[in-house]
């Protein structure tokens, strides 16, 4: 059990270590010569190795941006598939730098874990998938259903949370990994599937039949999902935050993977910053100046990135909704560069 | 060593002693500051990394589902503290069963393997040589897919003959329902369980003085009849809640999960194959002189295996035996892989992941184990103490 090891190593470090964390993440990483980045290996869209072992997705995209910062090359990062439920422990333990995997922020994680969560990529909440044979159109009728879920999650307090509201009897079988819980609702051990709705979407293609089963209208959660890093290590914190926002704010100012080189002749001040043109921004952040430059180049910016794994150019088709930029209705809002 | 005691001079072999004991408390005093300083260093590296220490969560509300409760919890209510008791019975629960049924079907095969008839020696040698050269983790995967996969959905439910339901999400079966009344049918069972043994000391005495008693019937008029007419008197104040097949899933009646099947078969098969060689091997380590003796007195068959070589068996199996008891109980935290929410899938798993306190829930969830396996040890020594040969 790889889950529980992580657990009992991390138990036996903490004990016997003389030294806790490094408070300096980003001379370790550049020191390995790559990024060690938790990511989730089983959710398609969001991060799945495809089948040459290639590593793609929403969140590894996140972590291919932060490589292409640091080293302008977005292939030095090494992926460490984690379950939801050893993904802190990997964190807190030290044996990832920077966790990438479709996780919600939440108060108590952020103050009791040790954890820092530096922005939010993708704005999303929980829903409901359902057999269509059950011929159910709302979670509300969902009362007495048996529900599979994957442990470890906001998911699994959500659901208890959400049926007792409505007092609605549940039965929750949980499983350690959302590979087991979707295998047992797809043999019928479960009427309803849950987790969060653009994992929903991604696993629903995994089914055999995805066309038997429905995606229920309702959101019963919110669930902001955010890298998340150590607390402590506040330039490192930075670097990631400030990685969502150049992505941000590249889409907002128009500047794409294709016209990256000829926006850097750009007479836009705040392009002219944003690219290391003008200013020492980038060094600031202990990086180069022309940092942003190197995550458009070589990763594109969020928009891009967005459509490319999970929207229109993917699978998935997930609307941009929540996540599009301010400009257009979104909660997207990437800071100034100045 | 003996010999030395005895050359040596009072004095130095006083010294002598005194050094071991000086050696000992050294080592004792030694481990508990390794353990100690452990724990201080872990509070201090827990506190630099701003994560929450200490054992203040046990208190707090769990907010979590769990699946099987053999005592009253509900996840708005219930602290962290009663799921995990609820992990701690489950386990308990399912080692319980699996140890039974393990040791039954381990005697049964491990002494069909030396049957002389050829089928049933090559059978049981192929059971044992397969289940236990195959991981147990894909034999619990196999049969949890096997359960499910075999089994009718929700829709084509099996009826069972008594009103029990059968189907993809568990064995359904009535629940008995026992009305105040019945408490005077269980003090019946007692006085007649009382009586029966009574009767039993009286004949045994009468038999010793020389007389002819017949006490099957009156026994069993004690045992069966009183509390079955005191049942029918107070007007059979028994009813059953039968399992019904609601929308989505089956309402009332006892819910038999099929992730504990799963659980319960996989440790069954696997230990067995286990406890059939240490029995195997406790049979041919009674001289076969023993056997031809019990025969040449005349004994047949079982009455040879039950008096003579059985009783002497037994002491060359009970220590292995206890190692395969600890395997199972140990082998039970499997039930991660299958959703059987076991200590380590409901306490190691979700109470640990949603307080994130890693060393403290492992560190528990190791001491309970431990816990576990030195009281099962303890028990098994008892018995073997208690059925060793008396030195005469």
């Amino acid at each position: 059990m790889k889950r529980l090891a992580t657990a009992i190593a991390f138990a036996a470090v903490v004990a016997f270590a003389t030294q806790a964390a490094s408070a300096q993440t980003l001379n370790a990483v550049k020191n390995r010569g790559e990024l060690v980045c938790g990511a989730n290996g089983t959710l398609a869209g969001f991060g799945m190795p495809d089948p040459q072992g290639k590593w793609t997705g929403f969140d590894v995209d996140f972590c291919r941006a932060i490589a292409a910062a640091i080293f302008n090359d977005p292939t030095k990062v090494k992926f460490v598939p984690l379950t939801a439920k050893d993904r802190f422990t990997a964190l807190q333990s030290g044996e990832i730098d920077v966790l990438s995997r479709n996780t919600t922020w939440t108060l108590s994680r952020d103050a009791a874990l040790g954890l820092d969560f530096p922005a939010v990529t993708y704005y999303d909440g929980q829903g409901f998938m359902v057999h269509k044979s059950l011929k159910v159109s709302s979670a509300l009728e969902l009362n007495g259903a048996a529900v599979c879920v994957q442990q470890g999650t906001t998911t699994e307090l959500n659901l208890a949370d959400y049926f007792r509201t409505h007092h609605m009897d549940l039965k929750t079988v949980t499983f350690a990994s959302a590979d087991e819980a979707l295998k047992a609702y797809e043999t019928g051990r479960c009427d309803s599937y849950t987790t969060d709705s653009s994992g929903l979407y991604g696993e629903r293609l995994q089914l055999a039949e995805p066309s038997e089963h429905i995606v229920l209208p309702e959101i019963i959660s919110k669930e902001p999902l955010s890298p998340v890093v150590r607390q402590g290590d506040n330039q490192w914190t930075d670097i990631v935050r400030w990685t969502h926002f150049a992505m941000i704010d590249a889409e907002e100012l128009g500047v794409n993977q294709t016209n990256v080189d000829e926006k850097l002749k750009s007479d836009d001040p705040e392009t002219r910053r944003m690219l290391g043109v003008e200013g020492q921004y980038g060094e600031a952040l202990g990086l180069t100046n022309d940092w942003v430059y190197r995550i458009i180049k070589r990763v594109g910016n969020y928009g891009e990135v967005f459509e490319r794994n999970i929207g229109q150019g993917s699978p998935l088709k997930i609307a941009r909704g929540l996540n599009a930029l301010w400009t257009k209705g979104g909660l997207q809002y990437g800071p100034p560069f100045r | 060593m003996a010999d030395d005691a005895q050359v040596l001079p009072r004095h130095a072999r006083r010294a002598r002693r005194l050094g071991g004991v000086a050696i000992q408390i050294g080592l004792v005093v030694l481990v508990i500051g390794l353990a100690f300083g452990a724990a201080l260093n872990a509070a201090q590296n827990l506190a630099r990394a701003n994560i929450a220490s200490g054992f203040g969560f046990w208190n707090n509300t769990a907010g979590f589902d769990i699946s099987q409760t053999l005592i009253g919890y509900s996840a708005s209510t219930s602290t962290f503290g009663r799921a995990f008791w609820v992990g701690l019975l489950n386990t308990l629960f399912v080692a319980a069963i699996g140890i039974v049924l393990a040791t039954v079907l381990g005697f049964v095969i491990g002494i069909a393997r030396l049957s002389r008839n050829w089928l049933i020696a090559r059978l049981t040698g192929g059971y044992v040589e397969l289940i236990r050269n195959v991981p147990l983790l894909l034999q619990l995967l196999f049969w949890y897919n096997a359960v499910l996969q075999s089994l009718p959905q929700l829709r084509d439910s099996v009826p069972l003959p008594g009103g029990g339901i059968l189907n993809n999400r568990g064995l359904f079966l009535p629940r008995p329902e026992f009305a105040p009344a019945f408490g005077a049918v269980l003090v019946a069972l007692v006085v007649g369980v009382v009586a029966a043994f009574i009767l039993r000391l009286w004949a045994r005495r009468r038999r010793r003085m020389g007389g002819q008693v017949r006490v099957l019937w009156p026994a069993f008029a004690f045992l069966c009849g009183l509390p079955l007419l005191v049942f029918a008197l107070a007007g059979f104040p028994l009813a059953f809640s039968f399992p019904e097949i609601g929308r989505f899933n089956v309402q009332g009646g006892v819910e038999i999960l099929p992730e504990l099947a799963a659980l319960v078969l996989a440790l069954t098969v696997y230990t067995a194959a286990f406890i059939a060689e240490v029995v195997r091997a406790g049979v041919l380590a009674v001289p076969s002189g023993q056997t031809e003796a019990a025969q040449a007195l005349g004994l047949g068959t079982g009455a040879t295996l039950r008096l003579v070589v059985v009783p002497q068996a037994m002491r060359v199996i009970v220590p292995p035996l206890t190692s395969q008891y600890l395997n199972l109980i140990k082998n039970s935290s499997l039930a991660v892989a299958i959703g059987y929410p076991d200590l380590v899938q409901v306490f190691a798993g979700s109470v640990l992941n949603i307080t994130g306190q890693a060393v403290e829930v492992i560190a528990i969830t190791m001491a309970v184990y431990l816990a576990i396996s030195l009281f099962m040890s303890l028990l098994m020594n008892l018995y073997a103490r208690a059925t060793a040969i008396a030195e005469r």
